[in-house]
């Protein structure tokens, strides 16, 4: 069967996650700014306990729709409903969220503790009430020292423990982020984003989390939403989703390096081949099911990673020789770029390989490790 | 070495160059500023400090007679009218300002149509001088022309508005002609520090279900100070040279109900022939801003560092 965005709504409920009563469901929803129309007609079940990470490039709609479900920009039509409950209309406040932002947002003049508890006094919680539920958010997130400083003396990573923090004394089923690691420096980045996890391990709240990054996307996420022109490409685990990417454009959106891609025809009969070029791929072993419905002009993609060389490329169903035009060592692999079929692609191998530009190696692959999408629609074949 | 030779470089250690010369020609640039500085700052406030202990009348002349210029001055009714004056004008016009620019950049933020337009209505006073906007409200506050005869037109024959014709409260009238000019200059001041505050903050307030006036108060207000001051030393050096506001709409009367001390200085020396008495008048007016604005230049740049 082809995964489309039309049918989404079914793998959705499939899903096992969404079988229990959802923590955030969203019906039909648009929103259009004036005459552009930035989501459409999107459906998405989120369960109780989730991560789902949206991910996708700048434009995409994944942070109008997080907003949307916040409720910080009005929809235009369709609904949300948190915990069971209609919340399209309800203020921010009364959802039952918190929310963490990319520039951290904190109240610059108040400190660690006054930004903390703001909210809470604001909602007339007794006092007692608000010093535990501080006391609570700082031991989770270690911020014990920093609750009498200012944002202004703290680091980017405390600043961002503080702005979850704020999230967290909410007391709130549902946590949403808004890009939040995206201010930080690549190590800050990775040690916050284990924090984020251990964090979700530990209070089990469902969380939406927005990214650009597929690694945080790949790592977090228990379920991930591919975004493109305000539609969800693909709905699935993280597996499911490098493995049996529904399209091209989620296939070369996830996965670094990216997929290589071969044009050419696919043709049935005794055996499956997908001819590109001079080039022919057998395609026994086929991992999907849609072979014989459409043969024609096809993508074939194939992981950097999947590509074999050496002996086990010899071993393999599909292999030919290439030359080497470019090498990138990257320490823990070297990426090698050559050409097949008239194609630039790329190659992952290890790290410990001394190939050099101008080198001649057998490279091959499995027919099992290959995706195959028609040209037209660039769906899965 | 053949390279550094070609590049002019000398391959033997070198000296650092002469100070005085490195950006030489910045330095050349800015003496005429310096000039300026030194010149006509510095050394006319030090010639009209040192004047004013003079008895100088038509012509400046170094015969010292004390205090004696200031004790007349302080013994001057017109000049503690002129104080008094300027005290209410003052107050009331920084806070009105303050509070009507920053109502106004607040009501213009909140993404409304037509913002342009309303923009340039609001600041288009600012545009006019002082004269100008002296004279049109002078005839719209006008008894016989303005507000008062319209209102008496509709049939509220006892309707009095007439605040330029009474001593009680001239000064008013003429601060509603200042307020009009001036909030809506401050009014963009404070437009740009509002559009300058991260949209994050307005979405975490949402979140936080802080109020929109609560949110104002605690949380942008005080992210806004540097653009606080700066509308606070622009609107305060616009009160102490008041002036040609009060020329155009008053001339200082009734009687002496609208004097301000620029005007007190100005007719001392230009009119009545008194430069001494002129010199330690603008030498007071000296003084007081000197008293205001140390204490606060010690708190907003001495004292801690700021990161």
């Amino acid at each position: 069967m082809g995964y489309t965005s039309e049918n989404l709504a079914e793998i959705a409920i499939d899903t096992p996650q969404t079988l229990a009563e959802p923590s955030v469901r969203i019906k039909n929803l648009d929103l259009n700014f004036g005459s552009v129309k930035v989501l459409q007609n999107l459906n998405l079940d989120v369960g109780k306990g989730e991560f789902l990470v949206l991910l996708g490039s700048s434009g995409c709609g994944k942070s109008t729709l997080l907003n949307c479900i916040a409720g910080l920009l009005d929809v235009s039509g369709g609904q949300i409903f948190i915990n069971g409950k209609n919340v399209t209309w309800s203020e921010p406040s009364e959802r039952g969220i918190g929310m963490v932002f990319q520039s951290y947002a904190l109240y610059p003049q108040m400190t660690v503790e006054g930004n903390l508890s703001f909210g809470l006094k604001n909602a007339r919680i007794p006092k007692e009430e608000i010093a535990k539920r501080v006391a609570r958010a700082a031991e989770i997130l270690q911020i014990e020292p920093l609750l009498k400083r200012k944002p202004s003396a703290l680091s980017g990573g405390q600043r961002q423990r503080v702005a979850i923090g704020r999230a967290l004394v909410r007391d709130v089923d549902v946590f949403l982020f808004d890009e939040p690691l995206s201010n930080l420096d690549a190590k800050l980045r990775a040690d916050l984003r284990v924090e984020i996890k251990r964090l979700h391990n530990q209070l089990d709240n469902t969380m939406i989390y927005v990214t650009h990054d597929q690694v945080e996307a790949m790592t977090l996420a228990d379920r991930i939403a591919i975004m493109k022109g305000g539609k969800i490409q693909q709905l699935a685990a993280p597996g499911e989703i490098y493995n049996r990417p529904v399209n091209k454009y989620v296939a070369g959106f996830i996965g670094s390096p990216s997929m290589n891609f071969l044009q050419g025809n696919i043709q049935t009969g005794d055996t499956d081949v997908f001819l590109s070029g001079d080039v022919s791929i057998p395609l026994a072993g086929y991992a999907f099911d849609g072979l014989g419905r459409s043969p024609g002009k096809a993508w074939l993609g194939i992981r950097p990673e999947h590509i074999l060389t050496g002996a086990e490329a010899e071993a393999a169903p599909f292999n030919t020789q290439a030359v080497i035009e470019i090498v990138e060592p990257m320490g823990s692999d070297t990426l090698v770029w050559t050409q097949l079929a008239g194609e630039r692609i790329r190659i992952r191998m290890d790290g410990q390989s001394d190939v050099r530009e101008g080198d001649t190696i057998t490279i091959g692959f499995h027919a099992e490790r290959v995706s195959l999408f028609d040209e037209a629609t660039e769906n899965r074949i | 070495m053949a390279i550094a030779e070609i590049q002019g470089q000398s391959t033997e250690d070198v000296r650092p160059p002469v100070r005085l010369f490195r950006n030489l020609n910045a330095k050349i640039a800015s003496i005429p500023m310096i000039m300026t500085a030194v010149f006509v700052f510095i050394g006319c406030t030090v010639w009209t400090i040192v004047h004013s202990f003079t008895k100088s009348r038509l012509l400046p002349k170094l015969d010292f007679v004390g205090l004696d210029q200031y004790e007349r001055l302080w013994g001057t009714r017109r000049w503690l009218v002129s104080i008094e004056n300027l005290a209410i004008y003052g107050i009331c016009s920084l806070v009105l300002s303050l509070v009507i620019g920053f109502t106004l950049a607040a009501l213009l933020d909140r993404k409304i149509r037509f913002e342009n337009t309303f923009r340039t209505i609001l600041l288009y006073p600012f545009a006019l001088s002082f004269i100008v906007t002296g004279l049109v409200w002078q005839w719209i506050l006008n008894p016989d022309f303005g507000i008062q005869s319209v209102v008496r037109g509709w049939g509220w024959e006892s309707f009095t508005f007439d605040p330029l014709y009474n001593p009680d409260i001239v000064i008013f009238g003429i601060l509603i002609a200042g307020i009009w000019q001036g909030s809506g200059f401050i009014m963009v001041v404070m437009l740009a520090g509002l559009r300058g505050i991260d949209e994050e903050i307005w979405k975490a307030a949402r979140v936080d279900g802080i109020p929109t006036w609560k949110t104002y108060i605690f949380v942008v207000i005080p992210m806004m100070r540097p653009v606080f001051v700066t509308a606070l030393v622009l609107i305060t050096s616009g009160i102490v040279k008041v002036y040609d506001l009060v020329v155009a709409q008053t001339s200082g009367g009734p009687g002496i109900a609208s004097e301000v001390p620029a005007k007190y200085v100005y007719d001392k020396m230009f009119q009545a022939q008194n430069l001494g008495q002129g010199f330690a008048a603008s030498t007071m007016m000296l003084l007081s801003v000197v008293i205001i604005l140390i204490p606060w230049a010690y708190l907003e740049f001495g004292g801690k560092k700021r990161g």
